[in-house]
């Protein structure tokens, strides 16, 4: 598995907004173990420049830096966003979100698709923000992605994998594409099951910054993350409807009526 | 010569003939900021080359949580 070349050795990417404090997102990070975390931009002020001590503190880290383009709304806004994250993070790397629709923050996958390819045709590596549909996500393979970020859940709901059946024929279709499953993950039981239906990695935020403990929800999420895995590496039954025992029957002991 | 711009939607009057004097007078130096003119990117190098004009938006943005 490998996001555009880069192999991680943790498939946990964590988000580092909503956080109590500098100090707390410092802990969650190094908590998680994760090598991977999203950034973004905003208006700096020059007399304020409260920007400038974040960014040291991410740099401190040694983590790399997925920057996105939360927020945007059309296709020129990402493309504006992506470019200026370029400059300032010194990466092609950009997680690529255009919004839809405000009650869900569903992406826009015809603005999507369009601002990823201009983005790849100038040398972006996108990691598009998208939905389950399938058709969608061959448009973005179409138009230079290397990576797919379907949903879980709308972003912030915590409320997991909201449709499990398509993200299954999502990672059936696409076998080798990286996938990560991006939003809606509130628990460490979401990531585990997103990992054991074969996802690459996953991407969170608010579960971790918002937890009660956020260093040790990183944590608990770094376990599931890894415990998914290794049950997809493993294997997994197949469910069945009826019970079958467990316990051979054979050379049970006759002790009376049955 | 003063022109009336907009710096991160605030309207400002500035003396400043180009986008890099305009960060530096108002207190950007040194700080890792990306810039747009009106919409469209403006890289670091083309600062210094580019004059301002009466109405045109300036945006200045800095690293910032995100996820």
């Amino acid at each position: 598995m490998d996001f555009y070349g880069f192999e991680p050795s943790s498939r946990l990417f964590l988000g580092t907004a909503q956080y109590p404090s500098p100090a707390v997102l410092g802990e969650a990070i190094r908590a998680s173990g994760a090598e991977v975390v999203t950034v973004s931009l905003r208006r700096e002020s020059g007399a304020a420049r409260a920007g400038q001590g974040f960014w040291e503190l991410i740099r401190s880290l040694g983590v790399r830096v997925l920057p996105n383009t939360a927020g945007c709304h059309s296709v020129r806004e990402a493309v504006t966003t992506a470019e200026m994250a370029r400059e300032v993070f010194e990466t092609d790397w950009i997680k690529l979100e255009v919004i839809g629709e405000d009650d869900t923050l569903q992406p826009d996958v015809f603005g999507l698709v369009e601002a990823a390819r201009i983005l790849t045709d100038s040398g972006f590596k996108v990691f598009p923000y998208t939905t389950e549909d399938l058709v969608v996500a061959e448009r973005l393979l179409q138009a230079g992605c290397e990576v797919l970020m379907p949903w879980g859940a709308p972003i912030g709901s915590g409320r997991g994998l909201n449709n499990v059946f398509a993200l299954r024929a999502m990672r059936a279709h696409f076998p080798d594409v990286p996938l990560v499953v991006d939003a809606g993950i509130g628990l460490p039981s979401h990531a585990a099951a997103a990992m054991e239906l074969g996802y690459d990695a996953v991407l969170l935020n608010t579960a971790v910054a918002k937890a009660g403990d956020p260093a040790r929800m990183a944590a608990a999420f770094a376990q599931a993350v890894a415990a998914g895995r290794a049950a997809r590496e493993a294997d997994p039954m197949e469910p069945r409807d009826m019970a079958e025992p467990s316990t051979p029957v054979i050379g049970r002991a006759v002790l009376g009526d049955a | 010569m003063t022109v009336c711009i907009e710096l991160n939607g605030e309207p400002i009057a500035t003396a400043a003939a180009t986008l890099a004097d305009l960060l530096d007078e108002k207190g950007y130096n040194g700080a890792v900021v990306a810039t747009a003119l009106n919409g469209t990117f403006l890289p670091k190098g083309l600062r210094a080359a580019t004059p301002l004009s009466d109405g045109d938006a300036v945006e200045v943005v800095a690293p910032m949580q995100g996820g």
